[in-house]
């Protein structure tokens, strides 16, 4: 039993960093029906700036909670930055062209990105710094989970809570809403659909360099390709749940964290992957629209 | 363009408007690039490295594209106003020589000449990059039926790539069969794996197909690395043997040249099957499903016969390749079988222009050749080869040469004239 | 306006297809090919230095055999078709001895095309046993002994030293990860003193691999043999010390790398890797350390000694033989024994260096210390 509920609680940690990253695709799929695949290195780009961010201010002797929260709001900020100026380069400009050139110019700034943070940084791995101390009153439980994982998985469920009020009640999630639903129609009744694009792609953003800094900081290294894997886990957890749909984002990522912690734990690592993407496969072929997606059925 | 008569003062305010939002662009790259441009951390030796020089790089670099962009926006825009609205269809200029028989056969024998005498004017490495960038060709071509002919975003057709590469490479190893035997047996079975993934996915529309046919790639390719006992795992499998030709012993240089010539013929056998297939019946309707899939279906078209179809030929061309690729490479494994491959050979059909045979030409030799000759650039190739890709789809969405369907031009102003009569 | 950027784009693939066709005089051209870029980078570009430290120091001398030598410097990134091309390029350039490929699955495609044409390969670094023990290919060398003469030590001192039964064997699914740790299972079913309890890949890249930690801990291993390179072998090592187990991790010199420390920090403490014998107290070693020094200002990277070995032993034996024919050059490779900074070497009859070996060592304090 204690093997299940560790294994479920791996799945868990894994599902809730699946969960920060896959949001901003849902999101920005749910507006402009976009696969945005530069988002997996916007996240590298979050966990590069707090690497960067942290390690300048541990070496200059700041206090651990300056550290934290300085590198978390330095990397949402950048990221932010980039995922706006990718929106406005590579995606702007196309959004009256054939359905199929954004994505190849979000794979041209995927491979954009990732070199450049290759050459200006380096290819080595570098160590990230520690910044969730391990709790003293975590001690007794820490074979099963550590530090890292609870403040993970807390941060996540508040991040979650956060996002829901926001796209309930504000005013800017009330027209993010509206012209998910219908772009035209939004831009009828007055909503600005550019800058809710925008507004989009900066919270996604920063969803995903809080994802950066908590698993970077859980496993302790980054470099410039962490962000490839990342992203295309985090598309098919976004698919899996129903694209377009906050709660089946988060959904999605913790069903497909979970499997591939559970295959790996009572199966084969070897395969983990195998069984994540047999898992997609299955569901969407008895729901074609993912968990929690709405059935696209087209009237004539 | 502008000579100095244009100078009129809105052309100087549009100047400068243009300098002070390039200034504002090259700020504000500033700001995004400064933590990872500048600042350089040692987090062993724990030493900071403030690199103040790159701002002015970036400063200055910023500022020039931004402007160069800018000016090339305008001149787009001042076109297109100066453009008459001629008839709307007009096709680019490629497509105006090829429909014209006397430049079409010509052109085509000087282009075939020149393919031919390629291995003899160049070194065999240029002959070997050429080959590769044939293979691509045809890739492009197989995979543009899926994506660009029927609308079917597929993100995994390496997976067949690969089914043909380790069909080759398996039957040569257990059966000791050659390479043409495998050839054909390589494409069908590549073909029969599209039909399999073809039936699972045919209730999936747009972006939920383009998941799960990436995911179907990674499970080969995963499958491919972790059955030690099928396929080798990955250490892959080598010495797999060259095509053959009667038995003729070849050198080194001959045998690269023979699978040049090789793969120009199969070049010009896959033009020819996929431009008969688009103007056939098959075609119209893959064209019709891509269009509107519920029209399509409602005109009487069997959808799941000619998705099957599709997802079938097209893969039927990578099995093909695959069998070439291994027999070229004379050693697979899986690492050749990545994502990326899925994504480069999207990128060719995508940037040459969607469901145009000479655009797919043109996107393979580009994008094959280009990252080839750019390692003068050495450690900026991939760096160059991104924003390239990003580049070109702004500046041209549709592809280079975007395919052009056989229509009737509605003559305007006869029409009109005519109402005018009627009035 | 768009037949204008079509001809200027074809003058620009002309223009930069010519300079290919250059030639140079009489040199020896001594090619340098591996991964140069890409993620790999990092194991290919210290093998590029260490060409250059010793070829600007033996053109100072007055080069080889009275002539200069030359490189010509390819990247493969490590890929087999790359590789393959690369070969081509090379071949068609008239270079006469390759130093590389850096990885063996690009090596084992590149290599038919060197045999064909006649060209001697040395690499510092690939270690596919297949390579070499296979006879496959005589014209190939290397400095750096093969996987199974690493995976043997360190399941021998695992088993005889350590003491330990159960051992679980992981790998990163990789071509070389793989090789060793399957070596390593074969050895330990052979010796009939141990068990493997558990066999598996991990997912390099993966977010997270807590997952495959709890399974080692269900398995109860005594140790862990890890087969693969250092990014993974210090995620599980974090993870395993995060949860607390004491269990023993072994690895081999994919994982013996300064990064691997700096990356795990105290985590890397007591964790076992085998690696090419120390030769820091060889004077030849420390000499190409300084001058990588002087010339770099940084510490050599990954094989580099292992690639300024390579270089001197390969030119030297140009030089014995008096040409760069491949009979004459072997024979002179297998014959003459050459100082290098991994030791006094020749090579045997597969292309393998007689005198290089591997040493099992253990991180203490922030380093690797052989264990005696």
């Amino acid at each position: 039993m204690d093997y299940f509920i560790e294994l479920f609680l791996s799945g868990l940690t894994r599902g809730s960093i699946y969960a920060l990253i896959a949001l901003g695709y849902t999101m920005v799929y749910g507006i402009i029906g976009l696969i945005n695949f530069a988002h997996g290195e916007i996240y590298m780009i979050g966990a590069f700036t707090s690497f960067i961010v942290a390690t300048t201010l541990s070496i200059y002797g700041f206090p651990l909670a300056a550290i934290v929260v300085v590198a978390g709001v330095a990397a949402a900020i950048w990221s932010s930055a980039y995922g706006y100026t990718v929106e406005q380069i590579a995606y702007k400009p196309l959004r009256h062209a054939p359905r199929l050139a954004p994505l190849i110019s979000a794979i041209g700034m995927s491979i954009l990105l990732q070199n450049y943070v290759l050459l200006a940084q380096t290819s080595d791995f570098l160590p990230f710094p520690k910044l969730i101390p391990e709790f003293a009153f975590m001690e007794p439980v820490a074979h099963v989970i550590g530090s890292s994982d609870l403040v993970i998985l807390i941060t996540t469920a508040m991040i979650m809570l956060a996002l829901t009020l926001l796209i309930k009640f504000t005013r800017i999630g009330k027209a993010m809403r509206a012209t998910a639903q219908d772009r035209t129609m939004a831009l009828l009744v007055g909503i600005n659909v550019d800058r809710v694009i925008s507004a989009t792609f900066i919270l996604g953003s920063a969803l995903a360099a809080i994802g950066g800094l908590l698993i970077a900081s859980h496993i302790g290294q980054i470099n410039f390709a962490i962000g490839f894997i990342a992203g295309i886990k985090a598309f098919t957890a976004a698919v899996l749940g129903g694209i377009g749909s906050i709660p089946g984002a988060v959904l999605g990522s913790l069903v497909l964290g979970l499997t591939e912690s559970f295959a790996t734990g009572y199966v084969s690592s070897d395969y983990e992957d195998v069984f994540a993407f047999s898992l997609l496969v299955l569901i969407l072929i008895f729901k074609p629209s993912g968990l929690l997606g709405k059935a696209d059925t087209k009237k004539v | 363009m502008i000579t100095a008569k244009e100078l009129t003062p809105i052309n100087k305010k549009i100047i400068c408007k243009a300098l002070k939002r390039s200034l504002l662009i090259s700020l504000w790259f500033v700001f995004l690039t400064f933590p990872i441009m500048v600042i350089k951390v040692n987090p062993i030796e724990r030493t900071v490295s403030w690199r103040w020089g790159n701002i002015a790089y970036v400063a200055i670099g910023s500022f020039v594209i931004s402007l160069l962009a800018k000016a090339w926006l305008v001149r787009k825009e001042r076109a297109a106003a100066a453009k008459t609205a001629a008839c709307p269809t007009r096709a680019s200029i490629f497509h105006n020589i090829l429909q014209r028989p006397g430049c079409r056969y010509p052109l085509a024998a000087l282009l075939l000449g020149v393919a031919l005498a390629f291995p003899h004017l160049f070194s065999t490495y240029q002959a070997n990059i050429m080959t590769t960038a044939l293979m691509y060709i045809v890739l492009g071509l197989g995979l543009n039926i899926v994506v660009g002919v029927a609308g079917l975003l597929d993100l995994g057709y390496v997976a067949f790539y690969a089914i043909g590469a380790y069909s080759y490479a398996l039957l040569n190893l257990h059966f000791h069969l050659g390479f043409w035997a495998a050839l054909p047996i390589g494409g069908l079975l590549a073909a029969l794996f599209g039909v399999l993934l073809g039936f699972p996915v045919l209730r999936l529309r747009g972006d939920y197909l383009a998941i799960v046919t990436l995911g179907f790639g990674e499970i080969i390719r995963l499958i491919l690395e972790n059955w030690n006992a099928f396929s080798k795992g990955p250490s892959g499998i080598s010495n797999i043997p060259r095509p053959g030709f009667f038995g003729l012993e070849m050198s080194l240089d001959q045998a690269m040249i023979y699978m040049y010539y090789l793969m120009i013929g199969l070049v010009l056998l896959a033009i020819f099957v996929v431009n008969r297939l688009q103007h056939s019946r098959l075609g119209r309707a893959w064209l019709a499903l891509r269009e509107d899939e519920i029209a399509c279906q409602a005109m009487g078209i069997d959808k799941t016969r000619i998705k099957l179809t599709a997802f079938a030929l097209g893969a039927f061309w990578a099995g093909l390749i695959g069998v070439i690729f291994a027999a070229k490479t004379t050693f697979v494994n899986p690492a050749s079988f990545t994502f990326m491959e899925s994504a480069i050979i999207l990128a060719i059909v995508v940037l040459g222009g969607m469901g145009s045979i000479i655009g797919v030409i043109c996107g393979a030799l580009i994008l094959i050749l280009l990252p080839e000759y750019l390692r003068a650039l050495s450690e900026y190739r991939m760096l160059a080869f991104g924003a390239i890709l990003v580049a070109m789809m702004i500046f041209k969405p549709e592809g280079l040469i975007a395919g052009v369907r056989r229509t009737y031009c509605f003559q305007g102003r006869k029409s009109t004239a005519a109402l005018q009569d009627d009035e | 306006m768009r037949t204008n950027t079509l001809v200027a784009a074809a003058a620009i693939v002309l223009a930069m297809m010519l300079p290919g066709c250059g030639m140079a005089g009489d040199a020896i051209k001594l090619g340098v090919a591996g991964a140069h870029s890409g993620d790999l980078a990092s194991y290919g570009l210290p093998t590029v230095n260490a060409a250059k430290l010793v070829v600007d120091e033996l053109n100072a001398k007055g080069g080889v055999n009275g002539k200069k030598v030359e490189l010509l410097i390819e990247d493969d990134v490590c890929k087999p078709e790359v590789a393959a091309n690369i070969a081509s390029k090379l071949v068609s350039k008239k270079v006469d001895v390759v130093l590389g490929h850096i990885c063996s699955g690009a090596t084992k495609s590149a290599l038919p095309i060197y045999k064909d044409a006649g060209i001697i390969l040395i690499s510092p670094s690939a270690t596919s046993p297949e390579l070499t023990q296979s006879g496959a290919y005589p014209n190939f060398f290397r400095t750096i002994a093969p996987d199974n003469m690493q995976a043997k030590p360190e399941v021998d001192f695992a088993l005889n030293v350590l003491g330990v039964k159960k051992i679980a064997v992981i790998h990163d699914k990789g071509d070389y990860g793989k090789g060793v740790a399957e070596l390593a299972k074969g050895f330990i079913e052979k010796s009939g003193k141990g068990e493997v309890v558990l066999f598996e890949g991990v997912t390099p890249g993966a977010v997270d691999y807590s997952a495959i930690v709890q399974k080692i801990k269900q398995s109860q291993a005594d140790a862990v043999i890890f087969g693969g390179y250092h990014p993974e072998a210090s995620k599980i090592v974090s993870m395993m010390r995060k949860k607390r187990m004491k269990t023993v991790f072994l690895s081999d010199d994919g994982v013996k790398d300064a990064t691997f420390i700096k990356v795990a920090g105290k985590d890397a403490e007591g964790v076992y890797a085998t690696g090419p014998k120390d030769n820091s107290n060889n004077p030849l070693f420390q000499a190409a350390v300084a001058a990588h020094k002087k010339a770099y200002n940084s510490d050599p990277g990954a094989f580099f000694e292992s690639a300024y070995s390579a270089t001197l032993a390969i030119l030297n034996a140009i030089d014995k033989a008096g040409s760069t024919e491949i009979g004459a050059v072997t024979k002179a490779l297998q014959a003459e024994k050459v100082d290098t900074p991994v030791g006094t070497i020749n090579f045997d009859a597969h292309g393998d260096a007689v005198g290089v070996g591997f040493a099992i060592y253990q991180v203490k304090n922030g380093r690797f210390v052989e264990v005696k």
